[in-house]
């Protein structure tokens, strides 16, 4: 159940609903990555690193997005949260690590593994905004960037697709009132504070919160939670890759240092790599 | 010629002094005289029988759910023993605070075997023992606290429990709402567990038992709330004549009358709490005996063979952590101009720790994933997981401070807290050395049987006995052509070897000592040895042909390491065997070690003159 804010509410009804503050329904965007523990390994033909065997889990910004929603909720800000994932078959596991971590129900938009491989963040905001249009959210909350390809563009690009507005790199998220969002983002220098109307894009950074384990109990009673899948093509999602890989690689390996006697030798051996004038 | 030998007859004083192993040896073989057959592999060993069906193929199945969860879980548990648990502080306040037990509550630690219709987390024991093995990589104290609780405290309640003890008793102990203990020790009842003096009398209204008596040393017992109580009840006997025997109790701690000594201060797992327990006129209702009454030894036996296994798993994981630490080190120390990862002592020690823990994990992933299939005499496989774990582990962590060398010493580093909460697993839950006494006179005893069945099937059968001993034994019946990776033939081959001569020197030392074989410790704890070695052996080729056939990513990797293993195994099983066999030069060095016992004893202490003669 939700309250569903529109401009024809009365007067009444308006300030009515400032008192009782906003009711969202979220939507949280999760992906499912290898784990940030892992030590990365490139594959034999460099076209990318070795996922198979490899421990993965909840990309740790979108955990982040998720307690937030979660704690809107427990605040009573927030009717629903229901956790979103773009991915191959396994990303099922990242979902129902959401539904134990507070999520109400879950959405699969599936791809084969292949096809996630090559997926890109307009692909995955394409699948964002058409759930968003179908279920009706009120806002949408990802984590500020995916710690396997850093692009940090699927909040950004969702914002336009849907012509919504964007709160990125939120640090704070509180009640703006009036149907708003009061949200503090770190920024070179300082901390800058804006309010943005719902719907509204959000995504999160680090400092935002502390994200609570999924406990076994609770891993368990998410069994039970409704998780739906939707083919991409379904959604009418076109997964033509705009980018290509053209290479991966390990990067440099770092060369074993030496140890100097003096401030004097030092100083020579720095002029002789000519890191210094002479 | 050959006798049944039965522990309870005319030998009085090693009757009385091995009565635990008696009874749970004569138990294990079935109360019937009859030889009965067995499927659990070491069981068949003593017979000299390659029985592989609970071997072979490695019987662990988890499947893609129970395999989710259990990775759903992993890093939240990981995470919390990094950053809310504080081992070092454990360790140096021996204590681990409520609040940090709270929230590894709230995670489902405490609950992890219960179904979830009474709020545990319904895991099997495979998933159990990778959450033992990942705690016992950072805290074997916070692995006791959770072992005390839910491996010997409540298991009881679990497995012998009826269903409204279940109902009324589980949910609050799986959510950590409250906490068990398991009270069996007493200051007169060590390992000889059927000698308790608690004693608990049922009222005159029949509607109460009356407990009194002292447990020491129980683990959790300052904090409990719900106790597994081990006490005698007076039986009325068939002749109307009443004895004492052992029942189980469920005690709350809110039934009164029960209070708890101070923190004991002990060597190592500080943070476990261990105090002494003292039940003064405890009003227990009648619905709280488990099980029947009289039989509280079976209970407790069935208890500890079930929780034995979360051990090694613990074991398997203070290993893991201390090879870690050994790698880092290694490749970073450098003396004599190079790593000391390069120099060859410094490679065999490390090897010889990873083929340790090796092994020591396939006993257990292969125990746990028998016992999740329903098997039901695993009794010697548990135990020698438990012995072989805990030495293991013991060694792995000397090795590591020794390759670490000043700096193992150091507090700072961390090992030398793993070697001190390491020491207790040889000695609680079975002490080793009683363990390997149970292992070898259970496991005589049911070889023992059959070959008095064969012997009494007439000429025939004797005759077969005899033509075997010419021949140097029956075959094994193994079928490791068949299990068993080709890369690892050779050390198949090894294997049954040393099947075929375990049986050969079991059956001799039978024929030879007949029922007097429970006072040969000499031997029987060398016929021990050899099993451990020939069961890990079996395990890691199990182990290793699994990860070949499925091409794990390791495969390569296990195929040498178990064939080093496993070479290794069976060069001391070998020894083992050839000492335990040699009759007359035994006799000469048991009488040696008995008379020189004898002359200080006698003398209230060494009587060796100082070189110095001050």
């Amino acid at each position: 159940m939700f309250v569903f804010l529109s401009p024809s509410l009365s007067l009444f009804s308006s300030f009515f609903l400032c008192l009782i503050n906003i009711k969202m329904r979220i939507l949280v965007g999760v992906k499912r990555v290898v784990d940030y523990a892992v030590k990365i390994r490139v594959k034999p033909d460099k076209t990318g690193v070795i996922t198979e065997g490899v421990q993965h889990s909840m990309n740790p910004f979108d955990e982040i997005a998720l307690e937030e929603a979660v704690k809107l909720k427990e605040k009573k800000l927030a009717t629903e949260v229901v956790a979103f994932s773009f991915g191959g078959p396994k990303s099922a596991e990242v979902l129902r690590t959401a539904l134990a971590k507070g999520a109400d129900k879950a959405i699969h938009v599936t791809v084969s593994d292949a096809e996630a491989a090559k997926a890109e963040p307009l692909h995955v905001a394409q699948a964002l905004q058409k759930i968003v249009e179908q279920e009706k959210f009120d806002a949408v909350f990802v984590g500020k960037q995916a710690i396997d390809d850093d692009a940090s563009q699927t909040a950004p690009l969702l914002a336009g697709l849907l012509d919504w507005p964007q709160a990125l790199y939120a640090s704070k998220v509180e009640d703006g009132g009036a149907g708003s969002l009061k949200v503090t983002r770190e920024i070179d220098g300082g901390l800058d504070t804006i309010k943005v109307k719902l719907p509204a894009v959000l995504s999160a950074d680090l400092r935002l919160n502390e994200p609570r384990y999924a406990t076994l109990p609770n891993i368990m009673k998410a069994k039970k939670k409704p998780l739906k899948a939707i083919a991409a093509k379904e959604l009418g999602i076109d997964l033509t890759p705009q980018t290509s890989v053209l290479e991966v690689a390990e990067p440099a390996q770092r060369k074993a240092g030496g140890f100097v006697a003096d401030v004097s030798e030092l100083i020579a051996k720095l002029k002789e790599k000519g890191l210094v004038k002479a | 010629m050959f006798i049944i030998f039965r522990f309870s007859s005319r030998k009085k004083r090693s009757a009385k002094m091995l009565s635990t192993l008696g009874k749970s040896a004569t138990r294990l073989a079935s109360s019937k005289k009859a030889a009965v057959e067995s499927s659990s592999f070491v069981m068949n060993l003593f017979r000299g029988k390659s029985v592989t069906e609970q071997v072979f193929p490695y019987p662990l199945r988890l499947d893609a759910e129970r395999k989710e969860t259990l990775g759903m879980v992993m890093g939240p548990l990981e995470k919390m023993l990094q950053d809310v648990n504080n081992v070092t502080k454990n360790d140096e306040t021996s204590d681990i605070p409520k609040a940090v037990l709270d929230q590894f509550a709230e995670l489902g630690t405490f609950g992890v075997l219960v179904p979830p219709e009474l709020e545990g987390s319904g895991f099997n024991n495979s998933q159990l023992a990778r959450v033992a093995e990942i705690v016992g990589a950072y805290d074997l104290g916070f692995g006791v606290v959770m072992g005390a609780h839910q491996s010997i405290g409540y298991k009881g309640i679990l497995i012998e429990g009826t269903e409204a003890q279940k109902q009324k008793y589980l949910p609050d102990l799986a959510t950590g709402r409250k906490f068990a203990a398991f009270a069996l020790t007493e200051p007169t009842t060590g390992s000889d567990a059927s000698s308790v003096r608690s004693r608990a009398v049922l009222s005159d209204d029949g509607k109460h038992y009356v407990l009194n008596g002292g447990k020491i040393w129980i683990s959790n017992g300052g904090f409990a709330d719900v106790f597994t109580v081990f006490a005698q009840t007076p039986i009325k006997q068939a002749d109307g004549s009443t004895k004492d025997k052992m029942s189980a109790f469920i005690v709350e701690r809110a039934f009164g009358g029960i209070t708890s000594g101070p923190q004991e201060k002990k060597m190592g797992i500080k943070g476990s709490n261990t105090t002494e327990v003292h039940f003064e006129n405890v009003k227990i209702p009648v619905e709280n005996l488990l099980g029947k009454e009289g039989e509280g030894f079976k209970v407790a036996m069935n208890i500890l063979n079930n929780g034995r296994f979360g051990i090694p798993a613990a074991c398997t994981g203070a290993m893991k952590h201390c090879i870690q630490k050994t790698v880092d080190h290694v490749t970073t120390r450098v003396q004599f101009g190079k790593k000391i990862s390069e120099f060859g002592n410094v490679q065999e020690k490390l090897i010889d720790m990873v083929a340790k823990c090796y092994a020591t994990e396939s006993i257990v992933y292969m125990l746990s994933a028998n016992m999740d299939a329903g098997i039901k005499e695993y009794q010697l496989e548990a135990a020698i997981g438990k012995v072989f774990a805990s030495e293991n582990a013991w060694n792995v962590c000397d090795d590591a401070i020794q390759l670490h060398g000043g700096m193992g010493f150091m507090r700072e580093t961390g090992l030398e807290r793993v070697l001190r909460d390491l020491r207790i697993f040889r000695i609680f839950e079975g002490a080793n050395d009683v363990l390997r006494l149970f292992i070898a006179l259970t496991g005589a005893q049911h070889a023992g049987k059959h070959l008095a069945q064969q012997a009494s099937s007439g000429v025939g059968g004797m005759l077969g006995l005899a033509m075997a001993r010419v021949t140097g034994g029956p075959a094994t019946g193994s079928n490791f052509d068949s299990v068993v990776d080709s890369s690892l033939k050779d050390s198949a081959n090894l294997l049954d070897g040393q099947i075929k001569l375990f049986g050969q020197t079991v059956q001799n030392l039978l024929i030879k000592h007949k029922k007097g074989i429970i006072d040969r410790q000499y031997e029987l704890v060398r016929v021990a040895n050899s099993a451990i070695d020939i069961y890990s052996s079996i395990s890691v080729l199990s182990r290793a042909t699994y990860a070949i056939k499925n091409k794990s990513t390791s495969a390569d990797f296990e195929r040498d390491v178990a064939n080093y293993y496993i070479t290794k195994a069976l060069r001391n099983s070998q020894l083992s065997l050839e000492q335990a066999g040699k009759g007359v030069e035994n006799a000469t060095t048991v009488s040696t070690i008995e008379s020189l016992a004898k002359q200080i004893y006698s003398n209230g202490g060494s009587p060796l003159q100082h070189p110095v003669e001050l």
